[in-house]
C-alpha cells in the first residue's frame, strides 16, 4: 500500500490539467491541428513535474537505475511534445510562430515559450551526447540542472500569460507543482552537492 | 560700421525667436500623432479581401475611426480590412476576412463573428493598405487586444500619415 499514494497523487496532478482542458469552450472553435498542438504543450508541461522527481529518485518503487531510464524516456517524450506543439502552431498560423521564434512577437509569453524550447533542445542534446562529450560529471549535471530550471521557469511564465485552453485552477496548480519540483533539484547547481 | 541695438531689444527679439522655434514646433507635433503599425499586425493578412456588408453570421461589432495625422480630420472612403480568429474560423481562413469603407465622418463598422482567444489573447487585426486605397496614406496594420474575451465590441482608431 505504501508508495501508492505518491504515484496516485502524481497521476492526478498530470491528468487533471489535461482533462480540465478537454472541457475548454475554446476547443469548439479550433481545428484539430491547433487543438493537438495545445494539448502537446500541456502534456509537455506535465512532464516537467515528473522529470526532476525521476532525476532526484523521489518516486517510490523505482530503483535509481530504473528512474534514470524512465527519466530519459520522459525527456524524449518532452522533446516530442515541444516539437508537436511548435510544429502544430506553425501549421495553424505560420507568421505568429515565425514572430515567436525570432523574438519579434507582440505577445511576451511566446518569448518565454521559445526560451524554454531552446533549453529543452539543449538539455536533450546534452543527454544524447553525454558519452561523446568529455564533460566532468559534475559540470554536466550542473549544466543540465540549470537548463531544467530555465525550462521550468520559462514554461510557467509562458503558461500563466496565456489565455488558452488550460483551466485556471489546474493551470496555477500545475505551475506551482512544476516550480516546486524544480526547486527540489535546484540545490544541485551548487558545485559541492552529492 | 555696425548699428548698435539696445540690449533690451536684443533680449526681447531673442526670446521671441526662442518662443517661436522652441514652442510652436512641439505644439505642431502634438497635433494628432499617426498610429504606428503594431507587431504582428499583418499576420494572416489577405491583400485585397473583398468589401462585404458583414463577415459570416455576425454578432460581434468592430467599429472604428480613420483620421488624418496632424489636424485629425476624418478620412472618408478609407478601405479598412479586418480579420480575427472567431467562432466561425481561423485567422488565415478566407471567410474570416472582410473589408469596408469609412463614411463621411471617417467612421467604419463591421458585423463579424465573435472573436475568441487564439494564440494566447482575444485579439483582432485591422489593416489600412495603401496598395488597395487611393487615399494616398501610409499603410498601417493593427492588432488590438480585447480587454476581455467576453467583449462583443471593439473600437479601433487609425490616424494615417500622408504617404
Amino acid at each position: 500500500m505504501r508508495g501508492i499514494i505518491p504515484w496516485a497523487a502524481l497521476a492526478i496532478a498530470i491528468a487533471a490539467p489535461l482533462v480540465a482542458a478537454g472541457f475548454s469552450p475554446l476547443l469548439q472553435w479550433r481545428e484539430g491541428i491547433y487543438i493537438a498542438s495545445g494539448f502537446a504543450g500541456i502534456f509537455g508541461m506535465t512532464l516537467l513535474l515528473l522529470q526532476p522527481l525521476l532525476a532526484a529518485g523521489d518516486l517510490p518503487h523505482l530503483s535509481p537505475a530504473r528512474a534514470r531510464r524512465v527519466h530519459r524516456l520522459t525527456g524524449t517524450l518532452l522533446l516530442m511534445a515541444v516539437l508537436t506543439h511548435v510544429i502544430g502552431l506553425w501549421i495553424t498560423s505560420p507568421p505568429d510562430v515565425i514572430d515567436a521564434l525570432t523574438f519579434t512577437s507582440p505577445t511576451p509569453f511566446s518569448a518565454w515559450g521559445v526560451i524554454a524550447m531552446w533549453a529543452v533542445f539543449a538539455a536533450a542534446l546534452m543527454a544524447a551526447l553525454r558519452k561523446r562529450v568529455a564533460l566532468r560529471p559534475m559540470t554536466w549535471r550542473r549544466a543540465h540542472v540549470a537548463l531544467a530550471l530555465i525550462i521550468a521557469v520559462g514554461t510557467v511564465i509562458h503558461v500563466l500569460l496565456i489565455e488558452g485552453t488550460m483551466e485556471t485552477v489546474t493551470k496555477y496548480g500545475l505551475s506551482a507543482l512544476v516550480l516546486l519540483a524544480a526547486l527540489r533539484i535546484a540545490p544541485r547547481l551548487r558545485p559541492r552537492q552529492r | 560700421m555696425t548699428t548698435s541695438l539696445p540690449r533690451r531689444t536684443v533680449l526681447a527679439t531673442g526670446t521671441a525667436a526662442l518662443l517661436t522655434s522652441g514652442l510652436t514646433i512641439p505644439a505642431r507635433a502634438a497635433g494628432v500623432a499617426p498610429t504606428l503599425t503594431m507587431r504582428g499586425g499583418a499576420n494572416n493578412y489577405r491583400p485585397g479581401a473583398p468589401i462585404v456588408d458583414r463577415i459570416g453570421g455576425g454578432g460581434f461589432l468592430m467599429t472604428g475611426t480613420v483620421l488624418r495625422a496632424g489636424d485629425g480630420a476624418p478620412i472618408p472612403n478609407a478601405r479598412i480590412q479586418m480579420w480575427a480568429h472567431t467562432t466561425e474560423g481561423h485567422e488565415r481562413d478566407e471567410r474570416s476576412h472582410g473589408a469596408t469603407l469609412t463614411d463621411a465622418q471617417g467612421r467604419f463598422q463591421m458585423d463579424m463573428p465573435q472573436i475568441v482567444p487564439a494564440f494566447g489573447q482575444p485579439h483582432g487585426h485591422l489593416a489600412y493598405d495603401a496598395e488597395f486605397d487611393a487615399g494616398g496614406f501610409q499603410t498601417v496594420f493593427l492588432r488590438p487586444i480585447m480587454s476581455s474575451a467576453s467583449d462583443t465590441t471593439l473600437d479601433v482608431q487609425f490616424v494615417l500619415q500622408q504617404a
